[in-house]
This record gives C-alpha cells, sequence and structure tokens, in this order.
C-alpha cells in the first residue's frame, strides 16, 4: 500500500473514494498538478467558464442530490472567485467542498505571484478550512472535509493545497476513520425536552409549525408530512423549506416571511405555539423581532445548538436532527393519543381556512396587456405539473417563483435563500441539472441575475446540459426599483436595464443554445412547450415582462409582520379584516 | 458584562485566528486573551476576557463550540476560580523617588526587574484589582511604559476543565 505517488494522484484517489461522480472548476497554475491525474479519474469534471459559477453549481448539485458538490480553482483570483458561492452555501447550510491550489510552501507569505491567504479569506464563510502543508495529509484531510460538509449543521469546507504538495511523490496511505475530537454533532434529541414539546402541543389552541430547510437537509419531509397529519397542526415552509411538504397538501400554508403569503405569515404572528423545526428565525421571516408571534411559546429543534435562543427564545429547547426530533415527537404523541389525550384546533383551522380563501396571492393577467411574471411562473407550475427541479436567482422573481411554484416534493427548489447573491440561477441549475439528468430543471431568472453569470451557458451548451432558463426579463433591476417606488419616493436611481440589450435570443444562440422570446399572454404556454421539447442544449426564454409590477405581500424591512401590505391587488377588498393594506412607517432598515 | 472563558484548543495553526475572527465578526468584544500551551501536548488554553453588554454569554459559548479545533469551552465564574495577570511596568524614578517606589513595590509583593538613573521596571502579579491599583499608585511619577499579559484562570478546588471528553481526545 505504500506505492509513492503525487500529492495530486492522492487527491484525486480521495476524492474518488468519497464516491464523487462530478466536479466543477478551471485550472491555473497553482492547481495544474491536479488537473493531470485528473485525465485518468473517474470523475467527470464540468469545465466552468467563471469559479463563481463552479462554486453555485456546486451548491446547485448539493441542494438537488443531497450529495456533496465539489468545485476546485486554482489560488489567488481562483480562489476568491469562488468566496461569493462559498458564502451563498454558509448561509444556507448546503455541503460543498472546495479544493484550490495554492502557491508553493516555500513563497506562502512573499506576496508571490497568485498568493491570497485561502484560508484566511473564507474562515468566515465555510464551516472549516485546511492548508495541508504535508502530501501525507491530504487523503486524511479530504475524508475529514467530507465528513465536516455533509454531517451536524451541513456547510461548504474548502481545503487548499500549494501546488509543490501536490507535486511531491509520497508513499500513499488511505484515510483512516475520521475522528475529530471537537467535532460531535448531537443527533438525538433529548428524551425530556421531547415530552414536553408533546405536553405544549397537546395544551395548544393555535399551533403552526414552522419547517426550515433543516427539514430538507435531514430528509425528513416525509416524516413532517406525518406529524402535520396525524396532529392536524399547519405548516409553514420557508424559502429554505419550499417543498418540505408538498403545495397542494391541505395542512401546507406556503411561504411566510417578507413576500410571505398573508395566512403563513399572520398564522405565525396570531399563534400560541410555534414549532419551530430545522429553522433559524431569520429576520426575513420574523419581521421586526419584538413584535414576532408575541404571543406564542417556542418549541425550537435544531441540529446546531447555536441557533436555539439566537434570535428568539425557546420554551422548550431541542438540539438534534429534524428527523429524528419529528419521528420523536410523534411516538411521544401516539403515546398520549393512546390515553386518550387530544388537541383541539378546530376554531384555529377554521380560521386559516378563512384566511387562505380571502388572502391568496392575487395577480392580474390582462388577457391584451402586458406579461405579468406571476402568469409565466404560474404557467411554468402547471405545465410542469410541479415536477421539476426550480432554481431561482435573486429578486422578484425569485419570490415570485416560490410563491406560484407548486411545489411537489423537497429538493425541487433551490434558490440562494441567505445570501441572496444574485447570479446564482443560472450556474446552480447547470449544477442540479448534472446531479438529476432525469428531472426537468427550469431556472427563473431575472435579467439582472441573468448577466452576472451567463457565461456558464456556453458550459452547458458545450456538455449539453440542456437546462430551461425563464428569463422574467423586466428590464430592470426590479427588486431595487420596487424598492425606491415604495421608500424612496418614486425617485429611480441605477435600475434600469432597458429591454434589448443585450438581445437575450441572439445570446443565447451565440452560447450554442435556444433562444426563444415571447412577449404576450397566449405565446406563453407555447413557448414553454417548446422549451419543454428541446433536450440536446439548453434553452433561454426573454419573457418579456411588465417592469411596473410589484411582488406582494410585503413586510417592509424593520416593520413588524402586523403591517404586511397585501398590495393593490386587495385595494378594492372591502371586506379586509382592518390590518393595514399598507404600512405607514417607513422601513428601518435596508435590503 | 464582563465574562471569563476558559477555551480549550488543538494546538494547530490558525486557531487564534479562528478564534480571534469568530469574536470580531459577531461583534463580541475581546477585553483580553491570553494564549499558552498546557500539560497536554497539542492542546492550547485559551483565557478569554468577553465584555457583553446585551448578550447572554451562552450564544459566545455556542459559536465557538462550533469551530472544529474548539475541545472545550468554560466559563469561569469569578468565586469558583483563581484569577491572575502579570505586569511590567516602567517608571519614572529619580533618585529621591526611587525608594518611594521601592516601598509600594514591596507592599504589592512586586519585584523590582530594571532600575536605570531616572527610571525603575517593576513586575507585579495577582488579581486583576490589585494591579489596577498598583497602576494607579505610581501613576503619579510618570508611568514610562508597561504591559500586561492579560488574565489567566483556573477553576478552584479539584474540578478541572480536562474533563473525560478532552482525555479522549488526547
Ligand atoms: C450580487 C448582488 N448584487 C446586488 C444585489 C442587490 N439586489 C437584490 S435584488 C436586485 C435586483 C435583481 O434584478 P433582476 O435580476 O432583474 O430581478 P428582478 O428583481 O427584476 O426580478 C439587486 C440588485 C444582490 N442581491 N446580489
Amino acid at each position: 500500500m505504500s506505492k509513492e505517488i503525487t500529492g495530486a494522484q492522492a487527491l484525486m484517489r480521495a476524492l474518488e473514494a468519497q464516491g464523487v461522480q462530478h466536479m466543477f472548476g478551471i485550472p491555473g497554475g497553482a492547481i495544474l498538478p491536479a488537473y493531470d491525474p485528473l485525465i485518468e479519474s473517474s470523475i467527470h469534471h464540468v469545465l466552468a467558464r467563471h469559479e463563481q459559477g463552479a462554486a453555485h453549481a456546486a451548491d446547485g448539485y448539493a441542494q438537488a442530490s443531497g450529495k456533496v458538490g465539489v468545485c476546485m480553482a486554482t489560488s489567488g483570483p481562483g480562489a476568491t472567485n469562488l468566496v461569493t458561492g462559498l458564502a451563498s452555501s454558509y448561509m444556507d447550510s448546503v455541503p460543498v467542498v472546495a479544493v484550490t491550489g495554492q502557491v508553493p510552501r516555500w513563497l506562502i507569505g512573499s506576496d508571490g505571484f497568485q498568493e491570497t491567504d485561502a484560508t484566511g479569506i473564507t474562515v468566515p464563510v465555510t464551516k472549516h478550512n485546511w492548508l495541508v502543508m504535508d502530501p501525507g495529509d491530504i487523503a486524511q484531510t479530504i475524508a475529514e472535509a467530507f465528513h465536516i460538509a455533509s454531517t451536524g449543521r451541513p456547510g461548504p469546507v474548502l481545503v487548499d493545497i500549494p501546488k509543490d504538495v501536490l507535486q511531491a511523490k509520497f508513499p500513499y496511505h488511505d484515510a483512516s476513520p475520521v475522528d475529530l475530537p471537537g467535532y460531535q454533532p448531537k443527533t438525538k434529541p433529548n428524551v425530556r425536552q421531547i415530552k414536553e414539546a408533546a405536553r405544549l402541543i397537546l395544551e395548544a389552541e393555535r399551533p403552526v409549525i414552522y419547517a426550515g430547510g433543516g427539514i430538507i437537509a435531514a430528509g425528513a419531509g416525509p416524516t413532517l408530512q406525518k406529524l402535520a397529519e396525524l396532529t392536524g397542526i399547519h405548516v409553514v415552509t420557508t424559502l429554505m423549506a419550499r417543498g418540505a411538504l408538498p403545495d397542494d397538501h391541505p395542512m401546507c400554508l406556503g411561504m411566510p416571511g417578507m413576500h410571505g403569503n398573508y395566512t403563513a405569515v399572520t398564522s405565525m404572528q396570531r399563534a400560541d405555539l410555534l414549532i419551530a423545526l430545522g429553522t433559524r428565525f431569520d429576520d426575513r421571516v420574523t419581521g421586526k423581532l419584538p413584535a414576532f408571534a408575541t404571543q406564542a411559546k417556542v418549541i425550537h429543534a435544531d441540529i446546531d445548538p447555536a441557533e436555539i435562543g439566537k434570535n428568539r427564545r425557546a420554551d422548550v429547547p431541542i438540539v438534534g436532527d429534524a428527523r429524528l426530533v419529528i419521528e420523536e415527537l410523534i411516538s411521544a404523541l401516539q403515546a398520549e393519543f393512546g390515553k386518550g389525550a387530544t388537541g383541539d384546533y378546530g376554531a384555529w383551522t377554521r380560521q386559516l381556512d378563512e384566511w387562505r380563501s380571502r388572502f391568496p396571492y392575487r395577480f392580474t393577467q390582462p388577457d391584451d396587456g402586458m406579461l405579468k411574471p406571476q402568469f409565466v411562473i404560474s404557467r411554468i407550475s402547471d405545465i410542469t405539473g410541479g415536477n421539476g427541479i426550480y432554481v431561482a436567482g435573486v429578486g422578484q422573481h425569485q419570490m415570485w417563483a416560490s410563491q406560484f411554484i407548486r411545489f411537489q416534493r423537497p429538493r425541487t427548489w433551490i434558490n440562494s435563500g441567505g445570501l441572496g447573491a444574485m447570479g446564482f440561477g443560472v450556474p446552480a441549475s447547470m449544477g442540479a441539472k448534472v446531479a438529476m439528468p432525469d428531472d426537468e430543471v427550469w431556472c427563473i431568472d431575472g435579467d439582472g441575475c441573468f448577466q452576472m453569470t451567463c457565461q456558464e451557458l456556453a458550459t452547458m451548451a458545450v456538455e449539453k446540459i440542456p437546462v430551461k432558463i425563464g428569463i422574467m426579463n423586466n428590464a430592470h433591476l426590479g427588486m431595487v426599483r420596487q424598492w425606491q417606488e415604495l421608500f424612496y419616493t418614486e425617485r429611480y436611481s441605477q435600475v434600469e436595464f432597458g429591454w434589448d440589450i443585450p438581445d437575450y435570443v441572439k445570446l443565447a444562440e451565440a452560447y450554442g443554445c435556444v433562444g426563444l422570446r415571447c412577449e404576450s399572454p397566449d405565446e406563453v404556454d407555447a413557448v414553454i412547450e417548446k422549451a419543454r421539447g428541446v433536450d440536446d442544449r439548453p434553452v433561454v426564454i426573454d419573457f418579456r415582462c411588465d417592469p411596473r409590477e410589484n411582488c406582494y405581500p410585503m413586510v417592509a424591512a424593520g416593520t413588524s409582520n402586523d403591517d404586511i401590505i397585501l398590495g393593490p391587488e386587495f385595494e378594492t377588498d372591502h371586506e379586509t379584516h382592518g390590518d393595514t393594506l399598507y404600512s405607514q412607517d417607513p422601513p428601518e432598515e435596508d435590503s | 458584562m464582563k465574562h471569563t472563558v476558559s477555551i480549550l484548543v488543538e494546538n494547530k495553526p490558525g486557531v487564534l485566528m479562528r478564534v480571534s475572527s469568530l469574536f470580531s465578526r459577531r461583534g463580541y468584544n475581546i477585553h483580553s486573551l491570553a494564549v499558552g500551551t498546557t500539560e497536554v501536548p497539542d492542546v492550547s488554553r485559551m483565557t478569554v476576557v468577553v465584555d457583553l453588554p446585551d448578550k447572554p454569554l451562552e450564544h459566545v459559548t455556542k459559536q465557538l463550540h462550533k469551530l472544529i479545533n474548539v475541545l472545550k469551552v468554560i466559563e469561569l465564574e469569578p468565586t469558583a476560580s483563581v484569577v491572575r495577570e502579570l505586569m511590567l511596568i516602567k517608571v519614572h524614578a529619580e533618585p529621591q523617588t526611587r525608594s518611594q517606589v521601592f516601598e509600594l513595590a514591596e507592599v504589592f509583593r512586586a519585584n523590582i526587574v530594571d532600575v536605570t538613573t531616572d527610571s525603575v521596571t517593576a513586575e507585579v502579579s495577582g488579581p486583576p484589582e490589585k494591579i489596577a491599583a498598583f497602576e494607579d499608585l505610581v501613576r503619579s511619577y510618570g508611568i514610562i511604559e508597561l504591559v500586561k499579559t492579560g488574565r489567566i484562570a483556573l477553576g478552584r478546588g479539584e474540578r478541572g476543565i480536562k474533563d473525560r471528553q478532552l482525555r479522549a481526545a488526547v
């Protein structure tokens, strides 16, 4: 077993040993040695056009499949270009392993050509990182990297390897079992806390399950559904948990938060018990924190103890894996039901149903008017039956996609939720399609986002990765335009792009993709069908949408969820229950 | 509010940076920080005094635990621990005032470690209040420069932070 091989060969062997089938990256000086044994490797390397694209692709790959996404880049600019992607994966707890080349050991610290302190730069945006100074450590480090990325609260890690370490020959040994004394994630929940949670659930009159991305990460979707059905408690699915419970399920209230629907937002505000599972009370969900769910007791279960009590005090803190927590809760509740105990949420359910019927998401698509992005997205959802994988950029289109796509299963909604990184969509959809080639992958993008990373069209055309990219082209940085309209007295500053530059159809064609354009509602179905018929290359559709369309409902940043703004579609609805349609107060903080 | 936290870490390159980066990006104010090796090879101990005006210390300890190289974190309560600091302080002391400085040093059990024609350097150690008192008293002579180690502390009694978990680890 002690045949001499190079550090680079050891790296490839270690990645293969982890079951890596795909990786995304771009070569360069310091990582060059690793690209040589790659030729013989079983790993399929997708040559991205920008390292940010490689990092987002690894993220999309991981979100779609649940496997660890892998990206690789050279030192210096290669490593810094990965940073946005890693930061997004970090905020969304996505397991990614990034491998970067570093200048040779003897140059480290000398401001050598293309030297940047990759581990230093990425400390705040990775779960952990390593600078490997000995070729004998490569295999073990890669094993640890995959272990840390994929267990506990998942997240990105970075392994930085100096060029001469990759080149050095040494007697190779397989990694030994990973043993990290400082890393022992706790997955099994405490029995006493589970009992206490069950007691609160039976006592509650207005409970709501607040399901976050942890449900998806833990593969707890079906278990969550069991809990909802067993108890009759409704579920809100946050931006990171869309699809955790199917949108067509009667217990699913949909998305809460800044652009969530009225019922999801208000159910939490009025609840007397929040059962928070795999979620972190993000400010985009809670609105103004002191005014959030003021009457609710909180059961907070998360695999990361640091999230519990960080933003909101928990009455019952539970540290554990979401699936195990829910399974334990179900048995505890079943035991109680066996003894004759029951929860009674009848009046609350009627209230929720009433809100749902009165305050759904609303938009109006005039027959002969401009395209409404909500209409386009609804059609994509209906025509694909919600059975595809849907990836978004960041902005209005992202919120509309989350609102209007009827998700049917976990891991079919992929976005940059926590970081909100424009440019995520195109490369992440590439990663998702590579991971799940049999699924139909749709990227709902904005014209602004698209232009940040559309170079990956070349990658996908060459690699024959047939994703469908629908650009909701509103000729603006729409979300920013909306804020300027609402909060800066319609003083528009640096938000207009125009429809025509670039010509998205020609741009798509130049990249070897199919380019389509759609300008009126009666063409929408046909153009979607046409895109679905293409399976040998990406399709880009330029949906020319109404630039003045705003995204509602909206809780302005820094305001209370009670001040949810329903928007103009509800202006003539005189039966509203007294909550304000328009908030009077200016927002306190910015987007 | 100030807390004294003892952190056992794996003695690996970059660990100090990871810990201090965590404190700064989370907005936790470090008052002092002292690092050194321990009785266990490959394990270092950091003693951090952190100033938290509006957060429970638990927020900090939970975040610290997330660092892979952190093995153990313990708050050292003032009543249940021994806290010490060491200061080297150089003060003006002309021949006519020198003996006064010497006297003060004696009262504080400080060692005089360097003397020149018009300065005296004293080494004083003890609880932080004692150090502060000495500093106050010699201020009138004129402090030329001083340096402090930052606080170090250990829990009182038999209990150590090197418990079973750590033994298994090393
Ligand atoms: C990298 C990056 N830069 C800036 C922003 C701020 N930002 C948030 S949404 C948005 C507008 C996005 O425009 P577009 O992609 O056209 O989507 P739309 O809102 O019009 O649907 C901007 C600039 C961001 N989130 N990410």
